[in-house]
């Protein structure tokens, strides 16, 4: 039974390719297609540099592209896509290899330096090494962030002011105080704990995305300040000279009294870079079995309860204010913990590497992880991390495809990669993987 | 006094140009109640359209006046065009297939779009900042600084802006008021179902809110482009949370409030940088939306919004 009056499938094909072909036209037309400059000179010149080639490229890509998508997964009867859906885990037996994965995930980031050290040698490895720190980093920032919006449903853009505290107070600590990194390590997250609770108080009545925009408003103003106080932060300048981090005393020095003469090892610079990798990863195994365990707790449970819905949580007595405060300071203290290391490890810190961007990157890790997931944090930090550093070379577009990726893998799967939100606590035993499409956003 | 004259014409002025942003935020937070973060790079890539149309039309300011003012609304005409386009984009594929889906949703999108499309710009129009060398010279005189040493300056450029800005503002507000496009956008606003059954086609009045934001953006665009006489791919994250605040300072939701507290953000802006120090101009705006989210969270001329179970 064919239905005449329904446009055949090519005809709407072609005019919706053509509406979007025409839409892109009018975007490129003047952003891509003229290229305003300054001429070199003193005049100051601005003049035009036309390519209309690169429009004509955007144009018939978009043209052929949507044609295509068009004719064999959107608009057929039978698209291909529906063949291909049923590849793809479904949301159960994506729990399951993650409960797998765990354990072998663990052991591949504890034997990871000594294999890369056997296959690359010490001077091969190094960048990787070095590449791990950073995705460890990563992770351990994502499992501080996921208590506050995973676990307690408020939404923090400033997570990058506790990160930034942290980092400061070892530098300034260090510097004015000649205290060493064990010494400031708890005294940097106990700093930031105490920042978390000063910005988390005045906010606690907020919902949403006003809460939102407040710790971005607080986190540009940590880093405004950081940025014009001179006499105290160095300013733009930043603190340079940052002590590194000793083993129980010996330092990661040549000679006598050192690391390698204590061990009876020849001296090399990768010993440090292997310590750090294994201090951070520790700390961030720390964050991740604290947050584990106090899921298990009333604090934790009361997270739960307050991201699904805070009236409810209200009315049965929970009180909203300290289970909001500890989330924001726990949080805060995780941040500032990896913020010292990040001080200890780069020995130089300015308000440079506290930008918005930061957070940004942070909360994608979060939210495309799977808001709440600890699994889902390590694959995207993985991803992200691991995927931009590869991309090296194409420095100019990393920042560009990021975003874009933030938007298409959200449109994709709103509720993130690993997107189970299953309660720690349910009542029946059959109740209880709930599926995360059917967990509603809470008010928090 | 002659100083403080002169700050209040520079704070209204900024004021104008804030509160044109500020209602292309407090449109869409109305109509779908999200917070659009790339509206300021919007209002970038609108500043950006309008260079690049000024200078390949080849307007300097030796143009003969007539010709330049026709020339100038041309520039304006193309500029709210296009960067309407870049709203309607955005919305279409960022945050349409997330409506009704969770409410963070929509916020990540938006932050990707707007790193998205402040490195597209960057990558497309190259990162040095592009000065424009002014288009109108002079003003009048108010006062010559004989006694005080100080003397007061209205441009004509001030006035240019301040004068668009009323014209825009009156014909939005008869817009949203005695039209069928308004009427259906403050239908969704109130109930975004009820509307669509009573044959309100929703979605098209979103975009159609999202392009007329982006067209008001690119006349900020145009005015601080031609305010400043400068422009780079990062102005939008600052000018859009400054504006943001604007729009929650007048109460979000509200036009005359988008347009109020872009007057006192700018003035305050202006005033806090006059008397007390450049540097931390930015903080005072900053903290004035932490103070003002936490003492009234509904602002100057909204309406409280009630907590529902």
């Amino acid at each position: 039974m064919e239905t005449v009056k329904k446009p055949s499938l090519l005809e709407s094909s072609v005019k919706d390719a053509g509406m979007g072909a025409f839409v892109t036209f009018a975007l490129a037309l003047v952003m891509v297609g003229m290229k305003v400059d300054v001429a070199s000179g003193l005049g100051a010149e601005l003049f035009i540099e036309y390519r209309w080639t690169a429009v004509a490229i955007a144009v018939v890509t978009v043209f052929v592209g949507r044609l295509l998508l068009n004719l064999f997964f959107w608009k057929p009867d039978n698209p291909l896509a529906v063949n291909l859906s049923g590849l793809m885990p479904s949301g159960d037996s994506a729990t399951q290899i993650g409960k797998a994965l765990k354990p072998v995930l663990l052991i591949i980031a504890i034997a990871l330096p000594f294999a890369l050290m056997f296959w690359l040698g010490a001077r091969g490895s190094r960048q990787y090494i070095d590449l791990a720190i950073l995705v460890t980093t990563y992770i351990m920032l994502g499992w501080g962030l996921n208590i506050v919006v995973g676990l307690a449903g408020l939404l923090d853009l400033g997570y990058v002011a506790f990160y930034a505290v942290g980092a400061y107070s070892y530098a300034l600590l260090a510097e004015y105080f000649g205290f060493s990194f064990w010494i400031c390590l708890p005294l940097a997250g106990i700093l930031a704990a105490f920042w978390g609770i000063i910005l988390g108080f005045p906010v606690l009545r907020l919902r949403g995305d006003y809460l939102a925009i407040v710790t971005l408003a607080f986190g540009e103003i940590i880093r405004i300040v950081l940025l014009n106080w001179y006499q105290f932060t160095g300013g733009p300048d930043g603190i340079s000279g940052i002590p590194r981090p000793s083993f129980f005393g010996l330092e990661f020095k040549r000679g006598d009294g050192g690391f390698a003469d204590f061990f009876g090892l020849d001296y090399s610079s990768i010993h440090r870079i292997i310590f750090l990798y294994y201090l951070i990863l520790i700390m961030a195994l720390v964050t991740n079995i604290v947050t584990m365990r106090l899921r298990r707790m009333p604090i934790g449970r009361a997270w739960e309860a307050l991201r699904e819905d805070e009236i409810a949580c209200r009315s049965l007595g929970i009180n909203t204010t300290n289970t909001k405060l500890t989330a924001f300071a726990l949080g805060a203290m995780f941040g500032g913990f990896a913020g010292s290391f990040f001080a200890t490890r780069q020995g130089f810190i300015s308000p440079e590497s506290f930008t918005f961007i930061e957070s940004a990157v942070i909360l994608a890790i979060v939210v495309l992880g799977g808001l709440g997931s600890q699994i889902g944090v390590v694959i995207a930090s993985v991803v992200m991390i691991g995927g931009f550093e590869f991309f090296r070379e194409f420095e100019e577009y990393r920042m560009l495809v990021f975003g874009m990726l933030m938007v298409f893998i959200m449109v994709w799967k709103p509720r993130g990669l690993v997107s189970t939100r299953a309660p720690s606590v349910t009542l029946s035993k059959d109740a209880k993987g709930i599926s995360a499409d059917l967990v509603q956003e809470g008010h928090g | 006094m002659d100083y403080f004259l002169q700050q209040l014409i520079n704070g209204v002025t900024l004021g104008s140009i804030y509160g044109l942003i500020a209602i292309g935020y407090t449109m869409v937070y109305g109509i779908i109640g999200m917070i659009n973060f790339a509206h300021g790079d919007i209002f970038m890539v609108g500043a950006f359209i309008a260079l690049i149309t000024i200078v390949a039309l080849g307007i300097t300011a030796a143009t003969p006046l007539l010709l330049l003012i026709a020339a100038l609304v041309l520039v304006l005409v193309i500029a709210m065009a296009l960067t309407a386009v870049w709203g309607w984009t955005v919305e279409r594929i960022a945050y349409r297939p997330l409506r009704g889906s969770f409410r963070l949703a929509p916020l990540i999108t938006a932050i990707g779009a707007s790193i998205a499309l402040q490195n597209f710009v960057q990558i497309s129009q190259g990162a040095r900042n592009k000065p424009l060398q002014p288009l109108f010279q002079g003003g009048f005189q108010l006062s010559d600084g004989a006694g005080t040493g100080f003397a007061v300056q209205l441009s004509y450029m001030q006035i240019l802006i301040i004068v668009t800005t009323v014209v825009l503002m009156a014909g939005f507000t008869f817009l949203i008021n005695n039209t069928s496009l308004g009427r259906a956008q403050r239908a969704c606003e109130q109930d975004r179902k009820m509307a669509a059954l009573l044959g309100v086609n929703v979605d098209r009045t979103i975009s159609l809110t999202f392009v007329m934001g982006a067209a008001l953006a690119a006349v900020a665009g145009l005015m601080f482009l031609m305010y400043y006489g400068v422009v780079d791919f990062f102005i939008g994250f600052v000018a859009g949370v400054k504006a943001f605040t604007a729009a929650v300072l007048g109460g979000i939701g509200s036009l005359p409030g988008a347009m109020l507290g872009g007057l006192l953000i700018g003035l305050i802006e202006t005033f806090w940088s006059g008397y007390f120090s450049v540097e931390y101009k930015d903080v005072a705006a900053f903290s004035i939306l932490a103070i003002v989210l936490i003492f009234m969270p509904e602002g100057l001329l909204g309406k409280p919004e009630v907590e529902k179970v």
